[in-house]
């Protein structure tokens, strides 16, 4: 095995360092004066909380991004790559999150494009190509068959087909995001071996994930980076999980802006048994009560929106019942969804929520358009110009007037639109994902407020968030999920960001042992099926 | 990557004996859309050959082939450009044009005939180089980019030949490269031509990396990008692939009717682009095949001469085209749920 030529001594001291490096998009700094060090044969573990800065450093060890300040040096020379083909010819091979596959072409169309074994330079041959992949899989130990579709494999298959690919590079430094996320523990430890295989003298890892407790099986060392900066790195043999869940989380939350829970004897008007849909979800099941604001906390992908867009009928379920106020409801649309007085605020507010050209008064009557605001199919425009008005004045909307067009307004102010659309709706359950997404930090004490007045209204809010400080300060209780399940439900006294960040990061099927061991007490899991009828939380307080 | 080979040979026989009939089902589900294209051409020929006694014999199919040619030409090139996810709105005027175009060289400026065909050709290319460039570089959308170049099209036709048509009249040569017997016995040069075109695009689709990455922009243009193909380039080179096409098609039909008809040419891209749709490719991108292209022009063709033979007036024949379109989509799309 050729390593590099040099000797231990005359080697560089690292791999692969990250110095100084900035980045900033329109309006956020992604990343500021970050560090990492990645040494020769290792596998570094990078952690952090969602919008922390990660998929940013790897977009721009991609070569997708440039930074705006700070440099990258491959053994100690400075790394500059101005696209995806010169970071994988560099030996910078990323692995994704979501797969970079086409799903219409062969495993081994996948892994080999843009490098086809060529006849007479343009002529493909399939033949050589099947069998250099057929090759790769074999070395790599993998039950791939070269020559089926990608869009027929199984998700843990592609991630597979994914590592091939990478692999098949000459890489020097390998970087996977979350590439757990979607494999049970049998193909977790596969692609554990096959890391380690990989690892080598002139090697080494960066394995992204916020699974705590695989980091303790793979890494060598954890770094910690928090809000697009560099926290610190520790060694994992000597290192507590805890530690590193608390340097994750790392602010303390003023604890006076806290809720109190929401009295049991409140009526329940949404409740949720045994949710399920055919892609992620499995047996979700909740209560709503009027006036409280319910928090859903996850990692990325752990079916929170999908929760949501179950519940409006945006996608269909292949199991499970909602009963509203005690009546059990079939929504198969979101009109449906509107009818009953649910209103759905996406994360996309630009996508999905507004008409970003049209005026504050057109999108905020917009939903109650038909049953308040027309008459044989005729707008009345001043009622709803006066309508919109009075949302203006009560959300407290800085426009200078109903007529602007809503991509005027800033990122608070356009989330207020959405809301009074809503309410003017007449909705009394809102289904708030992300609501503080791209707002800055002074509105979204304004969006607060916002909600926390909804609430003591009486409207009964779902609030999906990302920021765990949000989560723990808005909520009156706190739904925990992982994989499409839910993994706990926390009261308001058990729900801080260690708590959360611990049910966020179990496998499903882990024991209230691992709680234990990382000395948290007092939460719990949330009890099986068959809970429909009863409430899992009532009685408690 | 040199360490990690111990498991080779213990492992190849066994994945290799499991990838056969795997692969084997993979390309049957593949070309289920085509079977099912072809299945349908020959029902709706048997129908018409028990419905009227004048449609089966050798001049009618020889009629149903020569009709097939010039939208059949458009559909192949286009192939290429829905595979990638993209569309060409040009095609038609494009091609009038096209054939104004070889009308300016051949009797305007006395070029050589084949060295004529040869210009037409590259300046049908030519246009299609420009609708990849607005699409690629200028990222405007391909329904619009193509929308643009067919009004220019059909207007530049229109200026350059004063609006009349330009006949062939000193170069009756031209006229045999569509209407010519190179087979010495009836059979006219335009299908050979036709059927060579066909052989080529197979070969560039299924052999060629330029055919894999058609696929693979249209399976997943982002990955395709991040797996360091210059997705710009490729998506230029076919369009300019499709618009090669485009001239070819413009040559066949001036030769055919020996004469460049400058008004033409509109109606002949939703033609050919219903002919690509029929033969089961996805206008949403990365799949589809030229076979089932050619099926799905030879339906068209089939279908119009049919219902012209049993005397069904025009304006029905595009009525029972369009439910055609219709039946073929849902179709297709109905399998796809399934599996």
């Amino acid at each position: 095995m050729d390593v590099t030529g040099l000797s231990t001594q005359e080697r560089p001291r690292y791999l692969l360092e990250v110095d100084g490096v900035s980045k900033d998009f329109p309006g956020v700094r992604a990343l500021d004066d970050m560090h990492l060090t990645l040494r020769h044969n290792e596998v570094l573990a990078l952690v952090g909380e969602n919008g922390a800065g990660k998929s940013t450093l790897m977009k721009l060890l991609a070569g997708v991004y440039t930074p705006d300040r700070g440099s990258f040096r491959l053994d100690g020379r400075p790394l500059r790559v101005s696209g995806p083909k010169e970071a994988l010819e560099t030996g910078i091979s990323i692995i994704h999150q979501e797969f970079n596959l086409m799903p219409h072409l062969t495993v081994a169309q996948n892994i080999y494009i843009g490098r086809e074994p060529r006849v007479g330079g343009f002529l493909l041959s399939e033949r050589a190509l099947n069998r250099r992949a057929q090759e790769l899989v074999d070395r790599l130990g993998l039950p791939l068959d070269v020559r089926r579709l990608v869009g027929d494999l199984t998700v843990a298959k592609q991630q597979m087909v994914e590592i091939a690919k990478a692999l098949s590079y000459d890489a020097r430094v390998l970087i996977m995001d979350e590439p757990t996320a979607a494999l049970n523990d049998a193909e977790v430890r596969t692609l554990h071996d096959l890391i380690r295989r990989f690892k080598r003298e002139d090697t080494g890892v960066i394995y992204i994930s916020h699974r705590i407790d695989e980091l303790k099986a793979i890494s060598d060392r954890i770094t910690v980076i928090r809000d697009g900066r560099y926290v610190a790195t520790l060694d994992t043999a000597a290192t507590s999980m805890k530690e590193v869940i608390s340097l994750m989380v790392g602010r303390t939350l003023a604890s006076d802006a806290k809720p109190q829970n929401v009295r049991p004897d409140r009526e329940v008007v949404l409740s949720v048994r045994g949710l399920s849909t055919k892609e992620l979800l499995k047996d979700v099941s909740f209560d709503l009560r009027e006036g409280e604001i319910l928090g859903f906390a996850g990692l990325m992908g752990a079916g929170r929106t999908e929760v949501a867009r179950a519940i409006v009928g945006a996608d269909p379920i292949s199991a499970g019942e909602i009963w509203l106020r005690g009546r059990k409801v079939h929504i198969r649309h979101p009109a449906d969804a509107a009818r009953l007085r649910i209103g759905y605020l996406s994360e996309d507010r630009k996508h999905f929520g507004l008409l970003l050209e049209h005026d504050v008064s057109t999108n905020i009557t917009l939903s109650a358009l038909a049953e308040r605001f027309s008459r044989w199919g005729f707008v009345n425009a001043k009622a709803a110009r006066g309508t919109a008005q009075r949302m203006v004045g009560s959300l407290k909307i800085k426009t200078p007037s109903v007529s602007r067009a809503t991509k005027n307004l800033s990122g608070g102010n356009q989330q207020k639109v959405v809301v009074a659309k809503w309410l003017v709706k007449e909705c009394d359950i809102l289904i708030f994902d992300e609501p503080t997404r791209g707002i800055d930090v002074g509105a979204k004490e304004e969006i607060y407020r916002l909600l926390n007045d909804l609430a003591a209204e009486g409207k009964s809010i779902i609030m999906i968030s990302s920021e765990l400080a949000e989560i723990v300060r808005m909520s009156h209780r706190v739904v925990v999920m992982t994989e499409g399940r839910v993994s706990g439900i926390l009261d308001h006294a058990e729900a801080t960001q260690e708590n959360i960040m611990h049910y966020a990061t179990l496998r499903p099927d882990e024991s209230a042992e691992d709680a234990a061991e990382l000395g948290l007490v007092g939460a719990r899991a949330v009890p099986p099926t068959g809970a429909a009828g009863t409430d899992p939380e009532g009685g408690q307080r | 990557m040199s360490t990690v080979d111990t498991t080779a040979a213990g492992q190849a026989p066994a994945t290799v004996a499991e990838a056969g009939p795997a692969g084997w089902r993979v390309s049957l589900r593949n070309r289920l859309q085509q079977l099912l294209a072809f299945a349908s051409l020959i029902v709706i020929f048997a129908f018409f050959s028990v419905a009227s006694s004048s449609f089966f014999n050798y001049g009618n199919v020889t009629n149903i082939l020569f009709s097939t040619v010039v939208i059949g030409t458009l559909a192949l090139g286009t192939t290429f450009v829905i595979i990638t996810g993209g569309i060409d709105l040009s095609l038609g005027t494009g091609m009038a044009l096209c054939a104004v175009m070889s009308a300016v060289f051949i009797t305007k400026w006395d070029v050589p005939i084949g060295v004529g065909v040869v210009m037409t050709i590259l300046f049908g290319g030519l246009l299609g180089l420009v609708n990849g460039v607005n699409v690629a570089l200028l990222k405007i959308p391909p329904f619009i980019a193509t929308l643009a170049m067919m009004l220019v099209a059909q207007g530049l036709a229109l200026v350059i030949s004063d609006s009349a048509p330009i006949y062939f009249n000193d170069d009756l040569a031209y006229t045999k490269i569509s209407t010519g017997n190179l087979l010495g016995f009836d059979f006219p040069n335009a299908v050979l031509i036709l059927l060579a075109a066909t052989v080529i695009c197979v070969v560039l689709l299924n052999k060629t990396i330029l055919g894999r990455y058609t696929y693979s922009i249209g399976s997943n243009e982002e990955a395709t990008a991040l797996s360091g193909i210059d997705v710009r380039k490729w998506k230029i080179i076919i369009y300019a692939l499709g618009g090669l096409f485009i001239g070819l098609a413009g040559v066949l039909i001036s030769a055919r009717l020996g004469s460049a008809q400058p008004g033409t040419g509109t109606g002949y891209e939703l033609q050919a682009i219903a002919a690509v749709v029929i033969g089961g490719t996805s206008l949403a991108g990365g799949k589809g095949s030229i076979v089932g292209t050619l099926i799905g022009a030879l339906i068209i063709s089939v279908l119009n001469n049919g219902l012209q033979i049993m005397s069904i007036p025009q304006e029905w024949q595009s009525v029972i085209l369009g439910l055609v379109i219709l039946v073929a989509v849902y179709a297709d799309m109905v399998r796809k749920r399934e599996t």
